[in-house]
C-alpha cells in the first residue's frame, strides 16, 4: 500500500491516495449507511417483534408476523392476506403487459417523427411521469364522475345504478395503474426503438415474413434491452403502489401498499408493518433476480 | 403499410389521450363556475384567487418549497462529493461493487419500503430526542437520503464522461488537489451538478409516498394537502391548485430536458 503510484498525473502512495478518498466518500457514504443502510436493518429487526398493547413495540423473537402473513391469525386461518399479496401481483402483471402493448406504437410513432419535433413529442410523455400521482389518481375521479358519458354507458347497460360514478372500482384500479406507469416502460423503450436498425425490418419484409414474424424476429429482440428496463421500472413500484388503490379502489380493493400503509397509520403495528414490507422486498429482490438473470451487464439507468 | 401506419397513429394518439385527458379535465373544471357538479356554469378565475386567500394552502406550498430547496441543496453537496470519492479513487473492486450496491439502493426499493424503514428508526431516534417527532426536519431527512443517492449516480457519470486527460494534464502542471478541484474538476462537472440538482429538486416535488409517512400535523405539503382534501370531497379550488401544481411541473420538465440535452450534446 505503501508503494509510490501515478494517479492521474501525480505521484503518490496508495496510502495517502485513499486517505483523501475517504475524505470525499464519507460524509455522502456515512449519511445512506446512517439513513438507509441502519434503519433497512431495523426494519428488518422489527420484523421479528411483537406489538404490545398500545401499539409499542416489544421485543421478543418470533416468526408470528409472517405466519399471520400467510394467514394464521388470532381468529382462525385466512387467506386475507395471501389474497392481497396475489392480487398485487397480478394488478402489477397486468399493468406492466398493458403499458408495454401501449407504449410500443406510441413508441414507434414518436421514433418515425422528424428530429425538430420528435423531442417534443418526447416530453409531452415524460411530463405526465414527473407529475404528482396524488393529482394524476385524483383526475380519475372527474372521467369517471357520473356526469360524464363513461359512467353513463355503463349506467346504460345496466352495469352500475343510474347517477353513480364509475369509481371506486377495480376497472378504476387499472386505468389509474396504467396511466401512472406507462410512460416507465414508454421512456426507456423509446431509447432502444430510435437505435432500430431498420435494415432488418426491410431484410424481413423482402423475404415475405408476416408483420407477426417481422415483430418477433427483427424488432423484439433490438429492444429488448430497454423493453427490460421498463418492464423493472413498472413491475417494482407496480407491486408497492398504494395512492392508486387507496383513492381509486376503495377499501374492497387493497394492495400490499395499502395493508403496509394500514399498519403505520391507523392501525399501528410496526412489527407486522415490517414483515409485510419484507415480503413485498422479497417480491422485489425475486423479479430483479429474474431481470439480472436476462441481462447481463445492462445497466438500470 | 399503410395501413399499419394509420393503426400505429390512431394507437398512438389514443395513447396520449388516455395520459392527458385526466389532466385536461382537471385544468377544464379548475375554471369552471360551479363549486358542486362537474355542469359547465361559465368561465371563472376565482378558485385560483381563493387559494391565495387560503391559509393552509400557502403553509402547505411554502413547506413543499422549504422542503425541496433545503433537501436539494445538502443532497446536491452530499451526492458530488461522493461521486468524486468513488470515481476517482483506487478502492479495491469489494469496496466498490459494495458502495455500488448502497448507491443504487433508492432506485431500486420500492419507496414504501423505504418510508417504513424511515418511520420505524425516527420512532427509535425520538426516544433519545424528541426533535424527531414526525415533522419537517423527519421529511427533510428522509429526502435528502434517497436524493443523494440519485445526485451521486447523475454526476458520476458525468465523472466518467470526462475521462480523465484533463485532470492529468492540470496534475503535470503543478495543481494541488485543490486547485484542480476548484478550477478543473468542479467547472467540468458543472452541468452534470445541476442536472443532479434538478432530478432531485423535481423528486422532492413529486414525492408523496415518503412524505405522507414521514409528515407531522405542521409539516403538511401540498401533495399532502391534496390527497387529504380529494379523500373528503373534491373542490374546485383543489382542481385549481392541482392545475398550478401541474404547470410548475411542466416548466421544471422543460428546464430539465433542456440542461440534460445540453450536457449529453457536449
Amino acid at each position: 500500500m505503501n508503494k509510490l503510484i501515478i494517479w492521474y498525473g501525480e505521484l503518490i502512495t496508495g496510502h495517502k491516495l485513499l486517505k483523501r478518498g475517504l475524505f470525499f466518500l464519507t460524509p455522502g457514504m456515512l449519511w445512506l449507511i446512517l439513513f438507509l443502510v441502519l434503519p433497512g436493518l431495523i426494519l428488518i429487526l422489527v420484523s421479528f417483534a411483537g406489538r404490545g398493547t398500545y401499539g409499542d413495540l416489544v421485543w421478543e423473537f418470533s416468526f408470528e408476523n409472517y405466519t399471520r402473513l400467510i394467514g394464521y391469525g388470532i381468529f382462525g386461518w385466512t387467506l386475507d392476506y395471501v389474497y392481497i399479496l396475489f392480487r398485487s401481483i397480478w394488478v402489477a402483471l397486468v399493468t406492466t403487459c398493458l403499458s408495454v402493448v401501449l407504449s410500443y406504437p406510441l413508441c414507434f410513432y414518436i421514433a418515425k417523427k422528424p428530429l425538430r419535433t420528435r423531442y417534443l413529442w418526447l416530453t409531452i410523455v415524460i411530463i405526465p411521469f414527473w407529475t404528482n400521482m396524488v393529482i394524476r389518481a385524483y383526475a380519475w375521479f372527474l372521467i369517471l364522475a357520473p356526469e360524464l358519458p363513461f359512467a353513463k354507458l355503463a349506467a346504460f347497460l345496466k352495469l352500475i345504478p343510474e347517477g353513480a360514478p364509475l369509481y371506486p372500482s377495480a376497472l378504476a384500479v387499472y386505468l389509474g395503474m396504467i396511466s401512472m406507469f406507462l410512460p416507465f416502460v414508454a421512456l426507456p423503450l423509446f431509447s432502444s426503438i430510435e437505435r432500430l436498425d431498420w435494415t432488418l425490418v426491410e431484410a424481413a419484409q423482402d423475404l415475405y415474413a408476416s408483420n407477426f414474424r417481422i415483430f418477433m424476429h427483427a424488432i423484439l429482440p433490438q429492444t429488448l434491452p430497454g423493453l427490460s428496463v421498463g418492464i423493472i421500472l413498472t413491475i417494482v413500484p407496480a407491486m408497492g403502489m398504494f395512492v392508486v388503490p387507496d383513492l381509486l379502489g376503495g377499501a374492497k380493493y387493497m394492495l400490499i401498499g395499502n395493508l403496509i400503509q394500514q399498519q403505520f397509520g391507523s392501525s399501528r403495528d410496526y412489527a407486522f408493518g415490517a414483515a409485510i414490507s419484507m415480503a413485498l422486498m422479497i417480491l422485489t429482490l425475486i423479479s430483479l433476480y429474474l431481470y439480472k438473470r436476462k441481462n447481463r451487464g445492462v445497466d438500470l439507468i | 403499410m399503410r395501413k399499419i401506419n394509420l393503426l400505429l397513429r390512431i394507437s398512438a394518439l389514443s395513447t396520449m389521450a388516455f395520459l392527458y385527458l385526466p389532466l385536461m379535465a382537471v385544468a377544464f373544471f379548475s375554471v369552471n363556475d360551479s363549486k358542486y357538479g362537474l355542469a359547465w356554469k361559465g368561465f371563472t378565475l376565482d378558485w385560483y384567487i381563493k387559494l391565495f386567500e387560503n391559509e393552509l394552502i400557502l403553509k402547505a406550498a411554502s413547506n413543499t418549497l422549504i422542503l425541496a430547496v433545503v433537501s436539494t441543496l445538502v443532497s446536491t453537496f452530499l451526492g458530488t462529493i461522493l461521486a468524486i470519492g468513488m470515481d476517482r479513487f483506487p478502492w479495491p473492486r469489494k469496496m466498490n461493487a459494495a458502495f455500488d450496491l448502497i448507491m443504487h439502493l433508492p432506485v431500486i426499493i420500492p419507496d414504501i419500503i423505504f418510508a417504513a424503514a424511515m418511520v420505524v428508526a425516527f420512532g427509535f431516534l425520538r426516544t433519545f430526542a424528541s426533535i424527531f417527532d414526525p415533522g419537517l426536519l423527519n421529511m427533510i431527512i428522509a429526502h435528502i437520503t434517497f436524493q443523494t443517492a440519485f445526485v451521486a449516480l447523475v454526476v458520476r457519470s458525468r465523472l466518467a464522461g470526462i475521462g480523465k486527460e484533463i485532470e492529468e494534464a492540470a496534475r503535470d502542471l503543478y495543481a494541488d488537489t485543490t486547485y484542480m478541484l476548484m478550477k478543473v474538476t468542479l467547472p467540468l462537472l458543472m452541468p452534470g451538478i445541476v442536472a443532479g440538482a434538478m432530478l432531485a429538486f423535481t423528486l422532492s416535488l413529486d414525492d408523496f409516498v415518503i412524505s405522507f409517512f414521514t409528515a407531522g400535523p405542521d409539516s403538511i405539503t401540498l401533495p399532502l394537502y391534496i390527497y387529504a382534501a380529494v379523500r373528503r370531497v373534491v373542490t374546485p379550488q383543489i382542481h385549481a391548485l392541482s392545475t398550478l401544481v401541474l404547470m410548475v411541473t411542466i416548466i421544471l420538465v422543460i428546464c430539465m430536458e433542456r440542461i440534460t440535452r445540453k450536457v449529453n450534446k457536449k
